[in-house]
């Protein structure tokens, strides 16, 4: 009992951060000239540990990774992308960044604590190492694929800027172009072949399970849509080269398509992915 | 004494002026002896660069002083005083000090924010260090000068944004490319200002380079300038297949580079980025080229329109740099007061009656009680040792002698004075 009180705090804890974090995240854009301050980076860290605390809470209690229902997932997944988020932000120092994914993360941890925050057992069928292996596969390819959506928004914006000749405050402080395409390239790249693993592991996990490979479950379906739609983006830019603006617009759509798959199968829907 | 600034600048002085009272750097330790010498003027040091030539100086009387420094660009020079009337300026006091800091700290150039100027003003103050034409008041001054310099570059963005054609078409190529050092660049035509921002491009990283001309001669000529590949001008447009930066800037009077023609080159590289500047007057490259995807096109007026956005926040900048200024104006004065012999004077007392007090009560305490008379002599004792030890240096203090700043300078080390006003000095 206790326990769920502390990561019900962990979880309330985390997304406090995480607002506030979205909010100066916010504030940022339109704080002039000035450099960045980094607080919203030491906001996020502080939210990410009590977050990771909760995580490890839920999973000690449930004792499998808490991903079995949409509370957990919502969680979960914000986790992954914080964790994507992280390495760039430290890996290529790029300007603004936080200022795009904070929101982000917010609004998928709002929703995560709009559902039930009880710890459900997992069915026995389902509990192997394969779970554990196509989960998160599958989580962090979605978060990569948010993380590009974050990227392309930020691209976008700056293409914009370049475009129109208007050079405002936010022009100087933004990531060139290149680097925008480039990191939102490699993304997809990363996304797609976490999906594609995702998906085959998943395949391997439901034969062992039920003894059937693939039955067109609404999830197994947009997961596929998901996958053809990536692998159309990439197509297009290694053959046409469709490359900055129109992968930037792709990545959008293709994380619409991601959340929708995400939330709204879930809602609609109970297939056998029946915690989501 | 007093320090007194006389020079002209670009504001004050046509360049056919300037040019005239521009000091060569061979003589320029001839011209500061010829002033050290004039005995009016103490220390001195001449700042002269093409925009502005600049005689600071100490002396003891300003009437004086002016006078003589004024005889002495004319005739250094070789020009009627009156040719010079018109253009000089001269300061005294706390608005030479502001002055200087305004120079130091570009906020007098032609260019707010251009970083040149202080390091030609290091340069001044290193050749008269060596000269040995300045003493104590123009070397604080100097310091002082290149400190506010520094606190204004690092607390306002005076110096941020680009204010000339060729820091702006480099700041947009960093922010469509990131790392020019793999990019390749093409100069279509030549021109003082395309020449200029290829030549910014290169010292930004740019390697790969082609020109192109009408004339091949000249494209061969700046292609060997830039290290370059000269293309004929028949084929430049195949040639933007690897080429990701263009400047363009010819004499022709209708484009040169059209939209479909682009449109198929964009094809064939794959829409890898590609930014064009067009300096030409008319404009040389078909404008709807900017429509197509992963096409930059910037025209003069584009550029310039940049700038002029740039200039007017570096002007609100520059109010904060003014106030900055005369933060460091006030500093600077008090501690040019604490330089009189009065305040030291009646520092270097009490700092003696300090000690000879707490070194009287402690060989009191030691001898224990005692009559009244013998208290009487030891005390009288140490007031006349303080009294003979202090006598010179007091007298000397008041003395008006030649190097009276230098010695309460030194005074002022010796016995570690602290006069009340010299407390904003943060070195």
């Amino acid at each position: 009992m206790l326990q769920i009180e502390i990561n019900v705090l962990l979880f309330e804890l985390a997304l406090t951060f995480y607002f506030i974090a979205a909010i100066t995240g916010i504030a940022e854009l339109f704080r002039g000239k000035k450099a960045s301050s980094g607080a919203t980076r030491y906001l996020a860290i502080t939210g990410f540990l009590f977050h990771t605390a909760n995580i490890i809470v839920r999973y000690i209690e449930g004792g499998h990774i808490p991903v079995t229902d949409m509370h957990e997932a919502a969680s979960f997944f914000s986790w992954c992308v914080l964790v994507l988020f992280f390495y760039h932000e430290f890996r290529y120092k790029m300007g603004m960044l936080s200022s795009f994914v904070m929101p982000i993360i917010f609004v998928l941890m709002i929703s995560s604590a709009f559902f039930s925050r009880e710890i459900t057992t997992l069915d026995p069928v389902l509990d192997s190492h394969w779970f554990e292996i196509h989960v998160i596969l599958a989580f962090m390819g979605d978060a990569a694929f948010a993380m590009a959506f974050g990227i392309g928004a930020m691209y976008l914006l700056q293409e914009r800027y370049v475009k129109s000749r208007r050079l405002g405050d936010l022009f100087r402080k933004l990531p060139s172009l290149q680097s925008l395409d480039e990191i939102n390239f490699r993304l997809i790249v990363l996304g797609f072949s976490l999906l594609s693993l995702a998906i085959i592991t998943g395949i391997i996990w439901a034969h062992s399970a039920w003894g059937s490979y693939w039955r067109w479950d609404p999830k197994e379906v947009w997961s596929l849509v998901t996958w053809l739609i990536y692998a159309l983006v990439l197509h297009l830019r290694v053959t046409v080269g469709w490359r900055g603006k129109k992968a930037a617009v792709l990545s959008i759509i293709g994380f619409a398509i991601v959340i929708f798959a995400f939330f709204g199968i879930g809602l609609l829907q109970k297939g056998r992915h029946v915690f989501l | 004494m007093n320090i007194l600034v006389i020079g002209l600048n670009h504001k004050t002085a046509a360049l056919d002026v300037r040019e005239k009272v521009a000091f060569d750097g061979d003589r320029l330790d001839e011209a500061m002896n010829m002033l050290k010498n004039s005995g009016v003027v103490r220390e001195n040091i001449i700042l002269s660069t093409c925009n502005r030539v600049e005689i600071y100086a100490a002396v003891n009387d300003i009437g004086p002083g002016v006078e003589s420094i004024k005889n002495f660009l004319s005739s250094f020079h070789n020009v009627p005083p009156e040719f010079l009337d018109k253009s000089l300026y001269v300061y005294t006091g706390a608005d030479a000090v502001r002055h200087l800091y305004r120079v130091a700290s570009s906020l007098d150039s032609m260019v707010v924010g251009e970083p040149q100027i202080l390091g030609q003003l290091k340069d001044a103050f290193e050749a008269a260090l060596s000269n040995r034409s300045t003493g104590v008041l123009l070397n604080k001054l100097m310091r002082k000068a290149v400190s506010t310099a520094k606190r204004i570059r690092t607390e306002t963005k005076i110096a941020e944004s680009a204010v000339s054609i060729s820091f702006a078409a480099v700041e947009l190529a960093k922010k469509i490319f990131d790392d020019l050092s793999a990019k390749s660049f093409m100069l279509i035509g030549a021109g003082e200002m395309a020449e200029l921002a290829a030549r910014h491009l290169i010292t930004n990283g740019v390697k790969k380079v082609f020109v192109t001309n009408r004339t091949p001669a000249r494209a061969e000529e700046l292609a060997a300038e830039f290290h370059g590949r000269a293309v004929p001008f028949e084929d430049f447009i195949r040639e933007l297949l690897h080429t990701d930066i263009i400047i363009c800037s010819t004499g022709a009077p209708h484009y040169i580079l059209k939209k479909e023609q682009l449109q198929r080159i964009m094809k064939e590289r794959r829409q890898k980025p590609v930014f064009i500047i067009d300096i030409s007057v008319p404009r040389n490259i078909d404008p709807r080229i900017n429509d197509l995807d992963n096409v930059y096109l910037y025209d003069i007026d584009n550029l310039q329109g940049i700038i002029e956005t740039n200039l007017n926040e570096r002007a609100k900048e520059a109010e904060k740099a003014e106030k900055i200024v005369e933060e460091e104006i006030d500093s600077f004065l008090k501690w040019k007061e604490s330089l009189s012999a009065a305040p030291t004077i009646v520092a270097l007392r009490n700092r003696a009656e300090e000690i000879r007090k707490a070194e009287l009560e402690k060989v009191l305490r030691k001898l224990g009680p005692m009559e009244e008379d013998r208290i009487k002599s030891i005390e009288y004792l140490t007031v006349s040792i303080v009294n003979k030890i202090i006598h010179p240096p007091t007298a000397a203090l008041k003395a008006d002698d030649e190097d009276k700043e230098q010695m309460l300078d030194i005074v002022q080390k010796l016995f570690n004075l602290k006069i009340e006003s010299n407390n904003n000095d943060k070195r």
